[in-house]
């Protein structure tokens, strides 16, 4: 029987609830982004569509140096939250979800983008003349055709967040309990020597995590296209 | 009373549409290409005028010189497109109350049931768009804009996509929606058999503009319009009344402005108005009455006007005390020496009733 030690389970607990967090928080502003990206044109849209793809290209410990500097009790923002709002996201788990979201972000927002592209835009015309706002008409008709992008791009923004390493340990460290999530924890033990039973066992486990996920995944995916299709 | 007074102008076309008409069926009709379906959408707000007035029974849709533009869900029109653009997520019955419960209850003018009986939906309802048939798909999507209780139907070619024994089937339908409900409908159509079938007002169009509107026997009755000329399925459109019966020989006696016609027995009680298409390939012209011959119809009429088209046949326009089309070969029309104002015979094979006339409310 495979029992986690508390240690180990920390530090699982630690990383589903960064990713989720990570993954969920973030979803609402990536519709929007993916949206805006898909449907309208503006002066700008280039430079917007770059600085968003950033977290893929550049090195991630280049990212977390900039949350660093951005968000630190020092930063330009992070020194407004901490002064207006007594906030402050370094150096904590919160943290750890920021530097996880950001690096995910353009994940989702590729796979969501794709599919409001795909989307047909003649239903919404059509629900636009049978009496619904703009709103509603993403709602009921826009949101049922893209579910299966926006799940690919939650899937792959949690997977991108359960396996972040680079900005996260730069932007919070790594602190037990607090921000050493499973790729935190396997970096500490690697620095130790004659802990390669703790890092197999760590090993496996986000293994397991990341299979789960996308198994999961893989039966929700089916049961929506199947619904939307509509051959049940 | 449907009024548009529209100018749009985009690169390669321009368009500029001042027509209005009563209740009642209103067909644009054009080739494809014309601008029928810009103006539909511009009537619908799908695309903005450049200037211009759309008003629907006194209510402005839009209004360059006071800023008046309703968005499309504001304008309270049903619209069936060309392809049916059904929800593939949603349920017939889902679909068909999707525009319905966006309407307030007191403001719905029809209701959920005898649209579906109309249309013969009820054993569709809980289907999925894709188990559907493209004439069900077509019927659906016509339900699904009358739901919305429009104050004005447009239908933008809804048969253009179906094979012709479908249109076959869905024209009675779309026949029986402008009656039965008295909903005005503005239908865009290529199809001429369907203009005189359907139409009560017909809006000529042509590379942009609005060549002439009036009421469909009127518009038909006008050799002038050259779009109309030259087509196979040129047609004449009549207005008659039942007068009797002749049960022995199982036929109906009609009267019209132009004297009586005789037909199979129709299952309508004397005194009812009809509309009779008579197809110009339907017609021969004599110059004398013909005698021992098997035609029962055969009328007294003046030629008003032969066509001047370039092909082997051509559209000779006769006034039997109503407009009646004639379509001959041009050798024929040499030989016989056909010219306005002689006098000919004109001989009616068959001929196509409509469903009875004036049935809708055409104020």
């Amino acid at each position: 029987m495979f029992t986690l030690s508390p240690a180990e389970a920390d530090a699982l607990l630690l990383s589903l609830r960064v990713s989720l967090v990570a993954t969920f928080v973030s979803l609402p502003l990536g519709l929007l982004t993916a949206w805006v990206l898909a449907r309208r044109d503006f002066w700008g849209k280039s430079i917007l569509d770059a600085i968003i793809h950033l977290p893929l290209v550049v090195p991630p410990v280049v990212v977390g140096y900039l949350l660093l500097v951005l968000l630190g009790r020092n930063g330009p923002v992070g020194g407004f939250l901490y002064d207006v709002f007594g906030i402050t996201v370094a150096f904590t788990w919160q943290g750890a979800a920021v530097a996880a979201a950001v690096m995910a972000f353009p994940l989702m927002v590729r796979a969501i983008r794709l599919s409001i592209e795909a989307a047909d835009q003649r239903l919404e015309t059509a629900a636009r003349t049978l009496g619904a706002g703009p709103l509603r008409v993403f709602a009921t008709v826009t949101l049922p055709q893209i579910l299966p992008g926006i799940l690919v791009g939650v899937v792959l923004a949690f997977a991108r967040a359960l396996g972040e390493f680079g900005a996260t340990i730069t932007f919070v460290s790594n602190i037990p309990g607090e921000t050493r999530t499973l790729p935190l924890a396997i970096f500490g033990l690697l620095q130790v020597p004659g802990t390669d039973e703790a890092v197999i066992r760590l090993v496996v486990i986000s293994i397991a995590v990341a299979f789960a996920a996308l198994i999961a995944s893989e039966i929700l995916s089916r049961r929506i296209s199947r619904r939307l299709r509509g051959t049940a | 009373m449907i009024e548009v007074d529209i100018e749009r102008r985009v690169p390669g076309f321009e368009l500029s549409a001042k027509f209005s008409a009563p209740a009642g069926v209103t067909t644009l009709f054009g080739a494809s290409g014309a601008g029928k379906t810009m103006i539909v959408n511009m009537i619908a707000g799908l695309a903005r005028p450049d200037r211009g007035r759309i008003t629907i029974a006194g209510r402005t849709l839009f209004d360059s010189e006071a800023g008046v533009n309703l968005p499309p869900e504001k304008r309270r029109l049903g619209y069936v497109f060309q392809e049916p653009r059904l929800f593939p997520h949603m349920s017939v019955a889902a679909n068909l109350r999707y525009g319905m419960r966006l309407v307030a209850e007191a403001e719905r003018t029809l209701e959920f049931d005898p649209v579906v009986g109309l249309l013969g939906l009820g054993p569709l309802l809980k289907r999925l768009p894709h188990r559907l048939s493209g004439g069900e798909t077509q019927r659906v999507a016509i339900g699904r804009a009358l739901l919305a209780s429009p104050r004005l139907l447009l239908m933008d070619e809804p048969l253009a996509s179906l094979d012709d024994q479908r249109r076959g089937e869905i024209l009675p339908f779309i026949e029986n929606v402008s009656r039965t409900f008295a909903v005005p409908v503005i239908y865009v159509t290529h199809a001429l058999d369907e203009v005189t079938r359907l139409a009560d007002t017909v809006v000529l169009v042509s590379a942009g503009r609005i060549e002439a509107v009036g009421p469909v026997g009127e518009i038909m009755a006008r050799l002038d319009l050259r779009q109309l000329t030259e087509r196979r399925d040129a047609g004449a459109v009549l207005d008659v009344t039942v007068e009797s019966h002749d049960d022995a020989d199982g036929l109906t006696a009609l009267t019209f402005a132009g004297g009586r016609l005789t037909v199979p027995r129709l299952q309508v009680p004397p005194g009812t108005a009809l509309r009779l298409r008579v197809q110009a390939r339907d017609v021969a012209l004599a110059l004398e009455a013909p005698k021992a011959i098997s035609t029962l119809n055969i009328l007294r009429g003046t030629v008003m006007e032969v066509g001047d088209g370039q092909g082997p046949q051509t559209n000779v326009l006769v006034d039997v005390g109503a407009p009646l089309f004639a379509r001959l070969t041009r050798r024929s029309v040499r030989e016989l020496g056909l010219e306005p104002g002689r006098t000919v015979y004109a001989l009616i094979k068959s001929v196509a009733v409509d469903w009875p006339a004036g049935g809708g409310e055409t104020p």
